[in-house]
């Protein structure tokens, strides 16, 4: 996993790619330039996420408590419904070559095995449980009206910036 | 209609809405399902430091950014405007089992003996929210993914490392309910 931990330069174009994508499943590269308001289609599709990660409880502590205790069905039905629905897309997507709306071809980075994928792995489980939320149910909490929360997120931030202060000293 | 949606949402529909973030995300602007990414995207536009891993440029992942600032905003539609009326029904035997822990207000979608500005000034409180959140943030960018990143889009897509990934997240998970949280319970 050398070229993982090497350092790479904040340079534009490849480089920047790389470094991007370092550690990072959702990182993309498109060519194309669009002014900003673009991005409100992500936002209201982040909308519609938020209404369903409400309205399904799978922002609640309790759910996660029920998952983790083997004594609810809830969570692994969205869980693997979600994930069959997004196979078969992406299985569809590949198959039939389908293009973005602008006509650019779907491009998903593949991911390489590396050592965080266990520890780090390991330390989110962990803290999932006791903060009954993932990243995305943690907007969620905060927007749905329990602002104690932002003390996790804030903290969560800045694990995320130690871990970038610790990374090229870890295991990878 | 509005009785409808304020009652709980069943897993196959929110299971179903939730998968189709995947193509949604890649059809519309080639960009691949994760929201853990969103806190480094953070760290990036606003604390870079000397940090190699934060000097990239954030704007190209912006969308990434104004994705979670809508599921912000859906909750908060979702929370004041849709929300169901009654408690949460849980599981009897979690029910059951929190309540020997002293949890036992399920009249919203978290514990109040738990949730609460008060609560944050205790050891309790202090584990629950500055470690918790803290073992999230780190963990997720360690593993290079979180449930989103990895469990849903790395698994759509086939790619074993999140596989091996989602194990460990509910190995952690495992780990804390049955052997680390009912200590912390008690605090």
């Amino acid at each position: 996993m050398e070229k993982i931990i090497q350092p790479l330069p904040a340079a534009s174009g490849t480089n920047d790619l790389a470094t991007r994508e370092l550690d990072a499943m959702c990182v993309n590269e498109s060519e194309l330039k669009h002014p900003w308001w673009h991005n409100l289609k992500y936002s209201a599709w982040g909308v519609l996420f938020g209404i369903v990660f409400v309205k399904a409880e799978i922002i609640s502590w309790f759910r996660i408590q029920e998952m983790f205790r083997f004594e609810s069905f809830h969570m692994y039905g969205v869980i693997g419904t979600a994930v069959v629905v997004g196979l078969i897309s992406v299985q569809l997507i590949k198959r039939y070559h389908i293009r973005t709306v602008h006509g650019e071809t779907v491009h998903i980075a593949d991911k390489t095995f590396n050592k965080g994928q266990v520890y780090g792995g390991l330390m989110f489980g962990l803290g999932w449980a006791v903060t009954g939320a993932c990243p995305g149910p943690l907007f969620a909490q905060i927007g749905a009206g329990y602002s104690v929360v932002i003390v996790t997120f804030l903290s969560a931030w800045m694990g995320t910036y130690v871990y970038g202060l610790l990374r090229e000293k870890l295991p990878h | 209609m509005l009785e409808a949606i304020k009652q709980p949402w069943p897993w196959y529909v929110a299971g179903a809405l939730i998968g189709l973030t995947v193509p949604y995300l890649l059809l519309v602007g080639n960009k691949t399902f994760g929201i853990s990414s969103s806190l480094r995207h953070l760290c990036a536009a606003c604390i870079p430091g000397d940090v190699k891993f934060f000097k990239y440029d954030w704007k190209k992942e912006v969308w990434n950014l104004f994705f979670v600032g809508g599921i912000t905003v859906g909750a908060f539609i979702a929370g004041h405007f849709l929300s169901n009326p009654d408690p949460i029904v849980l599981a009897e035997p979690t029910q059951a089992y929190l309540a020997t822990k002293g949890i036992t207000d399920t009249s919203s979608l978290q514990p109040s003996e738990i949730f609460s500005w008060e609560q944050l000034f205790t050891l309790r409180g202090f584990i629950f929210f500055v470690v918790g959140g803290f073992l999230v943030g780190f963990g997720t960018r360690y593993a290079g993914g979180c449930t989103s990143g990895h469990a849903i889009m790395g698994l759509s897509a086939l790619q074993w490392p999140s596989l091996v990934a989602t194990i460990m997240f509910m190995i952690g998970g495992i780990v804390m309910t049955w052997f680390i949280l009912p200590y912390l319970l008690t605090l």
